[in-house]
């Protein structure tokens, strides 16, 4: 095996073998528990580096193999894989480093790291998956090792968002499956390839491809919570932040989005996708989506549950860039793809700090809280501006390329939609930022962690959101740099559309 | 008598004996070491295998007059499963009888003979031969269920001895009228006759011979005994019974069925075979979900795994051989996939009973916490039965569905994909209880290693099996 086949699966391995070898950890061994869980971390975020670099020289990194002839596990690293491999790596590596924090003296941390490593394992598989059947295989695997993370509390309303979190999601990859299975009978194995493999097929199957397409988008959209599949999101808010975080930024709502990439561009091909009509009424669900999101957001006291409305909303820009046919609009959901983890990511963080430092877990008690934690308030300001697409933010930027693509496709309705989004977005997150600045503090419901200094709360709870928060605002400031996210989408979008 | 294919039959004859004689402490030891040598004898009859089929004539004598032993692939495959299972569930068995001595004086003597019988059944190339190992099979069966002496257990060894009677004499009776319309018994001699022209006795013969089977496999609805007397037995027979047992009764099937019998199966039988498969999917899977008992839910689990091994019968007679070997590698898969992991289910269930004192689910909360290990094997084992990535189980169930869409029979994709769900509600349930906090005063007793640790080999291996099956198909595949 030569280096370039080996990459992927070094990658692969730098968080299942520290994962494995976690769950044997006992419980008291801390230091060792994260000098493992940063070193796959790092090495994870070194590896991808390795592998850009060698992909802007032009070179392939691919491992294939046959489990049966005809059915191949691929893993690859092609510009859209590594889009979503440096996202899930850099955030792994941020929300490792809060979850120590966090988790500091909470019982079973070895389980929890455990299992966090193997979501971190199946969310870089689903990113470099080669083929539709690489992707099922890693797409559950990430519902079967967030399961335990989701119900790691054992409180009996933990274990019924855990519930109801498996029949959602195992639901959809039954739909998921079965529409795999039938592309396969059509047309037998195809890796994921620009411009799609469809087209080719005979006109009398169309009606049967319609169908597998519907399928396919309900599969993957209960993960992208799209409505009205996303009752799961909301419930499993009660899981510890750094899972929420890691849910909501980067692996299960992110891989139902992603793999609607893959397949509207990758497996159809967008313009053959067009031809059969299928993106309007993406576009349409993905409208739905953000307005019903937006709106639900509004009226929530818990600051999580706002955030899970938020993230129901905003996964669809995605989802609707994608649909909108054009070179704009998927350079603005590919862009968003990442946008969105950063900035949803620094929301959660801080989330978490208010819980974790103060008690405080709803949008009343935010009283002044700006004041006692400055640091994280000002992260969560930038986090919430971002949200809405205030300039000098990574979230201005994919709305600006989402409202162009949504012209230039000559659907003004989805520019409303987007609008009227960005107004609820500042609705809901504006009373809060104001609250915690602005308003006179009362007493924290519960404080855990007292002020030393600057340090409003521990080290590894503030530094995370803090780099995130800087990242949102780097991301717009260096837009234009060959490695930003949105230079990304870009040279992915011009494969796309410039075969 | 060199050779591994007799051998596979009279060791185990001979550890049983010994274990009679010598008590459950030293028998033990001694059939824990015969069984690793067993391991090996199949792996070398597994290698055999590969290279093609052999035949065995024992005593020297050539069939008609003697009896012949064949393995080819399917019959390697199943001695090499057979042999995988038993061996780790042997250490099971000696720290589970550890704790519970009433049961173990029956246990070694009895598995001795079970484990003979199934591997000559397996090796067997004519059908009395084949009623013989049968009937073995079945008492040495009903004995292990009674071993552990309860009221409950007599009466369900009762019923399994009176299905098993009778599905054995269907069996025999099934054979007197082919032997009676072709006069042989050999597989080998009979498989040109039958081909020459179905005899109408034939034909009512192979019926009862396949009704006895079905009977004894516990396809639904003929498995009304397979609850009480899997969930009724102690741990270790439990996790032998269900992974292994009714596999060769199945494996007798699809070889009578797709071999010389192949002439006589009807397709409208082989509709009938798929559409009772589905309903035990269904029937089976509900029924598990309701059980307040483990073991009773992971009984009614086998009634639902085994449904999916029918379904394959109405893809095996397609003209197409794409759809064929689809299907026949799924079956393979399935058997294998299900033995490995219903053996680390009930090994599993077994400690479970052990550490908390009962195995009512709604009160395992505090498992995950306190015994990890075995959750994390019950966890793993339902990942295969429930067909999910990345695990034999999932490999088997891709398979059939390729190949039930490419016959064009999208039903039976529907049934699958149904089916997993339903399996993942039973075995989620028991997570979701597992993973919540333990009630005030619960304590989960601590478990040697030998009680915990083979249920997680067997569980992962069915997990490795996924992603490695090209080996095992190959073999299985060379008839």
């Amino acid at each position: 095996m030569n280096m370039h086949a080996a990459m992927p699966l070094l990658v692969l391995a730098s968080s299942l073998v520290p994962g494995l070898v976690i769950f044997a950890l006992a419980e008291e061994w801390r230091w060792q528990r994260t000098a493992l869980n940063l070193a796959g971390a790092l090495a994870k975020l070194v590896l991808i580096g390795v592998m850009v670099a060698g992909i802007l020289r032009g070179e392939h990194y691919e491992v294939r193999h046959a489990v049966l002839p005809g059915l191949e596990l691929v893993l690859r690293a092609d510009p859209l894989a590594i889009l979503f491999l440096t996202l899930s790596a850099a955030l792994w590596f941020l929300t490792t480093l809060y979850a120590v924090g966090y988790l500091e003296g909470a019982p079973e941390r070895s389980r929890f790291f455990g299992f966090f490593s193997l979501c971190v394992t199946a969310t870089v598989g689903v990113a470099m998956a080669g083929n539709l059947f690489t992707f099922f295989f890693f797409y559950e695997l990430l519902t079967l090792s967030t399961y335990p993370l989701v119900v790691h509390r054992g409180t009996p309303k933990a274990l019924r968002a855990g519930a109801i979190y498996l029949a959602y999601t195992l639901s959809g990859g039954a739909l998921l499956l079965g529409a795999i299975a039938w592309l396969h009978s059509l047309q037998g194995a195809a890796d994921f390839t620009h411009g799609g493999v469809l087209a080719a097929l005979d006109p009398a199957q169309h009606g049967q491809l319609r169908v597998i397409f519907l399928l396919l988008m309900t599969g993957l959209g209960v993960k992208a919570a799209l409505v009205p599949l996303h009752g799961w999101l909301p419930n499993a808010m009660v899981a510890p932040a750094p899972v929420s975080a890691l849910l909501h930024a980067v692996a299960v709502v992110k891989a139902g989005a992603f793999g609607i990439v893959r397949v509207v561009y990758e497996v159809f091909g967008v313009e053959f996708a067009q031809s059969l009509q299928l993106l309007t009424p993406l576009a349409v669900a993905a409208c739905i989506t953000i307005a019903w999101g937006s709106l639900r957001a509004l009226w929530q006291d818990d600051l999580k549950r706002r955030l899970a409305y938020s993230t129901i909303s905003q996964v669809s820009y995605i989802v609707l860039g994608v649909a909108l046919f054009g070179p704009l609009g998927t350079i603005g959901a590919l862009a968003h793809l990442v946008h969105q983890g950063i900035m949803k990511i620094t929301l959660f963080f801080c989330a978490g700090n208010y819980s974790e430092t103060l008690g405080v877990q709803k949008v009343s008690q935010m009283d002044g809280v700006g004041r006692r934690m400055p640091l994280t308030t000002a992260a969560f300001t930038l986090g919430a501006l971002g949200m809405m697409g205030a300039p000098l933010t990574a979230g201005h930027v994919s709305k600006h390329y989402l409202m162009a693509g949504a012209d230039s496709a000559g659907a003004p309705w989805a520019a409303w939609v987007l609008t009227g989004s960005s107004l609820l977005n500042a609705a809901y997150f504006l009373p809060v930022v104001y609250r915690a600045w602005f308003r006179p503090a009362r007493a924290w419901p519960q404080e855990r962690i007292a002020r030393r200094g600057v340090r409003e709360t521990t080290l590894l709870l503030l530094a995370p959101p803090l780099v995130s928060a800087l990242a949102t605002v780097g991301a717009a400031l260096f837009a234009d740099a060959g490695w930003s996210p949105l230079s990304w989408a870009r040279l992915i979008a011009q494969q796309e559309y410039l075969r | 008598m060199t050779d591994p294919l007799a051998w596979l039959i009279l060791l185990p004859l001979l550890w049983a004996s010994a274990a009679f004689l010598a008590g459950p402490g030293r028998g033990a030891r001694l059939a824990i070491a015969a069984l690793a040598l067993q391991l090996v004898l199949a792996m070398l009859a597994a290698s055999a295998a590969l290279d093609g089929s052999r035949v065995h004539a024992a005593g020297g004598w050539a069939a008609p007059l003697g009896i012949e032993l064949a393995a080819d692939g399917l019959a390697a495959t199943m001695l090499l499963l057979t042999q995988a299972v038993v061996l780790p569930l042997a250490v099971y068995a000696r720290a589970w009888f550890a704790m519970h001595p009433e049961g173990s004086q029956g246990f070694w003597p009895l598995a001795g003979f079970l484990i003979a019988a199934m591997n000559a059944l397996f090796l067997s190339a004519d059908i009395f031969n084949l009623y013989v190992t049968l009937e073995l099979l079945g008492l040495a069966a009903v004995g292990l269920v009674a071993s552990s002496g309860g009221a409950p257990a007599l009466a369900a060894a009762l019923r399994y001895l009176f299905v098993s009677l009778a599905a054995s004499g269907a069996y025999l009776l099934g054979v007197a009228l082919v032997y009676g319309a072709y006069g042989t018994v050999s597989l080998r001699t009979l498989a040109p006759l039958v081909a020459g022209g179905p005899a109408d006795a034939a034909v009512l013969g192979a019926g009862l011979m396949a009704a006895g089977l079905l009977f004894k496999t516990a396809l639904f609805p003929f498995h009304g005994w397979l609850p009480p007397a899997h969930g009724g037995a102690p741990a270790p027979v439990s996790a032998l019974l269900s992974a292994l047992v009714i596999k060769a009764t199945f494996y007798l099937l699809l070889r009578l069925w797709t071999g010389a019998g192949a002439p006589l199966a009807a397709p409208p039988a082989a509709l009938v075979l798929g559409l009772l498969g589905a309903a035990a999917i269904g029937w089976g899977s509900v029924m598990a979900l309701r059980q307040e008992r483990l073991k009773m839910l992971v009984a009614y689990s086998t009634v639902a795994q085994v449904g999916y091994l029918f379904l394959v019968f109405p893809l095996m007679d397609r003209a197409d051989p794409g759809t064929v070997s689809a299907a026949s590698n799924a079956v393979v898969l399935q058997a294998v996939a299900h033995g490995l992991a219903k053996a680390a289910m009930f090994a599993a269930a077994g400690a479970v009973a052990i550490s908390a004192g009962h195995d009512v689910v709604a009160r395992l909360g505090g498992l995950a916490a306190q015994r990890p290990v075995t959750l994390f094997a019950f966890g793993l084992a339902g990942v295969t039965l429930m067909g999910l990535p990345p695990s034999a189980g999932f490999l088997s169930k891709w398979l059939l569905m390729e190949s039930a869409l490419a016959a064009g029979w999208w039903e039976v994709a529907v049934v699958i994909l149904a089916g997993g769900l339903l399996t993942a509600a039973y075995v989620f349930r028991v997570l979701r209880h597992a993973f919540g906090h333990a009630a005030h005063g619960v304590a989960y007793l601590p478990l040697p290693r030998t009680l915990e640790w083979p249920a997680l080999v067997l569980a992962l291996a069915s997990i490795v099996l996924g992603m490695q099956p090209a080996l095992l198909l190959e073999l299985a595949g060379g008839r």
